[in-house]
């Protein structure tokens, strides 16, 4: 919604391009694109994707059938089989559950605590990298180099900053002369921590896609704006962010279905604690399907949080659509 | 397919870094071959044991000295191991190893979470006669540990050891606050208020705490602490095997109360600290005990601190009980009997009990008893210092959901840590506690 009116904004400033091919790619949903091509090529295509159906059938599609009929059934871990059917039990007691509510709540406030953030960080820290002179490849690798780091060692390196009392961010704390917040341990205050570490690890993806957006961005703009009397900061505003509006729709939409997966961090630093206060939902899961050994009643739980997502994915999609009439 | 736009020059590093990224995964799957060798090698060949556990830190290189002691008098036969990640992985992947046919020869197990496996027909019956065969007997093992894991009176489980939570001491600070005596050992602190002034005495000493222990996770530990002291008043928490909740309110607040007095109120006790964060306070000298496990004894012992290790005071007086659970081995069930099998899975399980002393170092009490009545056990300190906990041991309450790590010690931990840190009262914790383990009570056991 905001970006149609950017984009109009952004079309007096370059009439003859209106957008930018890249960002075209990055919006365009992936079903109808790969319609196109059927519809266009035939059976070669067929070919050349055969492969990655084989394993999308196999490893995606396969399961996620699998789970929605055990879904339907007592499925216990430790039995053969599917068990004694159930109906939909398991998805009334998912739905009378108040762990299985404020797991997905926790979910929902950790998308919403990390989402923008990440979104507006990237975009600063992309800006301050394209603008150096010297070492550009040093500031680009700098940022993006914790993104390539596994979970378990983020999580680790974050676990002793956040130490009460002898961990690296307490003493700077206190030695600023603040009361010194209980990080992981606080149930008000641990997602807000959780947050922090997920953005200074997976901060780098959205510069890099940030970084890629600034650079289709024709210099001959900028030269034209600074003849006109723009300074840096009308160039970043009117210019910069209105072409990256594409950028933008697609690391805010990568965004949200990247948070709202989040399960690592929590089971790892904080195993969901403490008291639940950061069980996600992807947790409430595992803990239903692989602690309790009921995987029809954790079948039904994530089949829920699946049409979550689906919702969300979907709005977006529609509101991308409306973006781009000449679809 | 839907990988995002990046223009030509940003590509290439782009690969290169997805590349660096995929050859790592690669490297850290291929140092996995310990486990690959477990689960995707060939059927192993007639004279091998292949053997599961969960152990790591110096658990596990006490347990591969152990099974290099197995291969040492066992030439002729092949012994595959592997060691897994601690708590539910590793029991997900025991149940469905069995489940599939593919399972181990013999497995660690918790005696705790060994009677799940039971219920859901994933273990042999280790029938007396065969356990003779290589000289096992009941009357050899510590009663407690041996009965503990009968299930409808069969045996199904080997316990290895018993390992109590216990009370850790700094014997320096302790000497301070004139806690010790003439030979240099904690005095016996008895009784609720003799436990409050011996912590204040320490924390007079040190000037932070008087002792540390893991509150706000895992929820583990917390439970560990309530466990024993509410099993100390004679409260029990479930009946039925977990289908009925029978904890006594008046009895849990009591407990509760007394630990929010320790913490909360007095500060005698961090109350917003997690499991690691309890050592490391504990090891740097700001507190002069700790309760935790015995497990920890070589944590401490690496940082070369001076402590000693006793049992948990009998803080609310009766019968002195404290909170344990036991190592044990286990045989899952195979596709097809195999006496010949059978025979050398059991000669495994002889061996490690035989090896108990090695294992007790770890600190865990053996039940084996030509080695827990031993001179070199007795000599052995201050492992056995704390023998006595065995006997005195408190297992988790049976239930599909309970036992070591499972849901019902979140469940548990999680409301008595919160009443530790101070955000709930001890009478919203038990609420708490009531309507979550309702829910599980009410829960159809899905073995």
């Amino acid at each position: 919604m905001a970006s149609t009116d950017i984009t109009g904004r952004a079309g007096t400033v370059a009439p003859a391009r209106p957008e930018p091919r890249g960002g075209r790619h990055a919006r365009t949903p992936k079903k109808p694109r790969r319609e196109n091509r059927l519809t266009g090529h035939g059976r070669p295509a067929l070919l050349f994707l055969a492969p990655f159906l084989a394993l999308y059938l196999l490893f995606i599609v396969g399961p996620a059938i699998y789970g929605l009929v055990m879904s339907l059934f007592n499925t216990s871990m430790v039995a053969p089989g599917l068990g004694e059917f159930a109906g939909l039990d398991n998805y009334a007691e998912a739905l009378s559950s108040n762990d299985f509510w404020s797991s997905l709540w926790h979910t929902i406030w950790f998308t919403i605590l990390t989402t923008p953030p990440l979104v507006a960080l990237g975009l600063v820290f992309a800006l301050l990298a394209e603008r150096a002179r010297r070492a550009r490849w040093f500031f680009r690798l700098a940022f993006f180099l914790p993104y390539v780091l596994p979970s378990a060692v983020v999580a680790l390196i974050w676990i002793w900053m956040y130490t009460p009392e002898l961990g690296l961010l307490s003493r700077a704390v206190t030695s600023l002369g603040f009361a010194e917040p209980d990080w992981l341990g606080n149930p008000d205050f641990a997602m807000v921590s959780l947050a922090i570490t997920t953005v200074w690890w997976t901060l780098g993806f959205n510069f890099v896609l940030y970084l890629a957006g600034l650079q289709e961005i024709p210099r001959e703009l900028y030269e034209a704006s600074a003849i006109d009397g723009a300074g840096p900061w009308q160039q970043i505003r009117l210019i910069t962010v209105p072409l990256l509006a594409r950028t933008t729709s697609l690391v805010v939409v990568l965004q949200v279905i990247a948070s709202l997966k989040v399960f690592d961090q929590m089971y790892i630093m904080t195993q969901g604690g403490p008291n639940f206060a950061t069980r996600s939902v992807l947790q409430y899961v595992f803990d239903v399907g692989f602690t309790d050994l009921r995987s029809g009643a954790a079948a039904a739980a994530s089949t829920l949080f699946f049409v979550v997502v689906l919702a969300v994915s979907t709005i977006w999609l529609v509101m991308t659509r409306r973006q781009e009439p000449e679809l | 397919m839907n990988s995002p736009p990046v223009p030509r020059s940003a590509l290439t590093r782009r690969d290169l870094l997805r590349a660096t990224v995929l050859g790592a995964g690669a490297m850290a799957i291929s140092g996995c071959s310990s486990i690959g060798a477990g689960l995707l090698a060939t059927p192993p060949a007639s004279g091998t044991v292949t053997y599961w556990n969960l152990f790591g830190g110096g658990d596990g290189i006490r347990m591969r000295e152990m099974e290099d002691g197995y291969r040492k008098a066992n030439p002729d036969i092949e012994l595959r191991t592997a060691t897994f990640m601690w708590g539910n992985p590793y029991y997900t992947k025991l149940a469905l190893s069995t489940v599939g046919g593919r399972p181990p020869d013999v497995a660690a197990s918790h005696l705790t979470r060994m009677k799940t496996l039971v219920l859901g027909n994933l273990l042999q019956e280790l029938r007396p006669e065969d356990l003779e065969r290589h000289g096992i007997t009941a009357e050899k093992f510590n009663r407690k540990a041996w009965e503990a894991g009968l299930v409808d009176g069969k045996c199904y489980a080997i316990p290895i050891d018993t390992h109590p939570f216990v009370l850790f001491y700094n014997t320096k600070i302790c000497e301070q606050a004139g806690l010790l005596d003439a030979e240099g050992n904690l005095a016996p602190i008895e009784g609720p208020d003799a436990f409050e002034n011996a912590l204040s005495r320490v924390k007079q000493v040190t000037g932070r705490y008087g002792a540390t222990h893991g509150i706000t996770s895992p929820s583990s530990a917390p439970w560990r602490l309530f466990q024993t002291l509410y099993a100390q008043l004679g409260g029990e928490v479930l009946a039925d095997d977990g289908a009925r909740v029978v904890l006594d309110d008046t009895k849990a607040k009591q407990v509760l109360d007394y630990l929010r007095m320790l913490t909360v109120e007095k500060r005698l006790m961090p109350g917003s600290v997690d499991y690691q964060g309890a050592i490391a306070l504990f090891a740097s000298g700001a507190a002069g005990f700790h309760l935790n496990g015995e497990w920890e004894i070589s944590t401490f012992q690496d940082a070369k601190m001076p402590f000693s290790m006793t049992l948990v005071p009998n803080v609310f007086g009766g019968p002195y009980v404290v909170q344990a659970d036991s190592h044990t081995l286990v045989l899952p069930v195979r596709p097809e009997p195999d006496p010949a099998a059978l025979d050398r899975s059991i000669g495994f399980v002889r061996s490690m009990l035989d090896q108990s002393l090695t294992w007790a170092q770890g600190g865990h009490v053996p039940t084996w008893q030509p080695v827990a009545t031993s001179d070199a056990y007795q000599k052995l300190t201050p492992q056995s210092q704390y023998a006595a906990a065995a006997t005195a041991a408190v297992y988790d309450p049976p239930g599909w959901y309970s036992g070591s790590g499972s849901n019902f010690e979140t469940v548990m931990g999680s409301a008595v840590g919160a009443v530790e840190a101070g955000d709930l009262s001890p009478e919203e914790a038990i609420a708490q506690l009531r309507s979550k383990l309702a829910v599980l009570a009410a829960t159809a056991s899905p073995v």
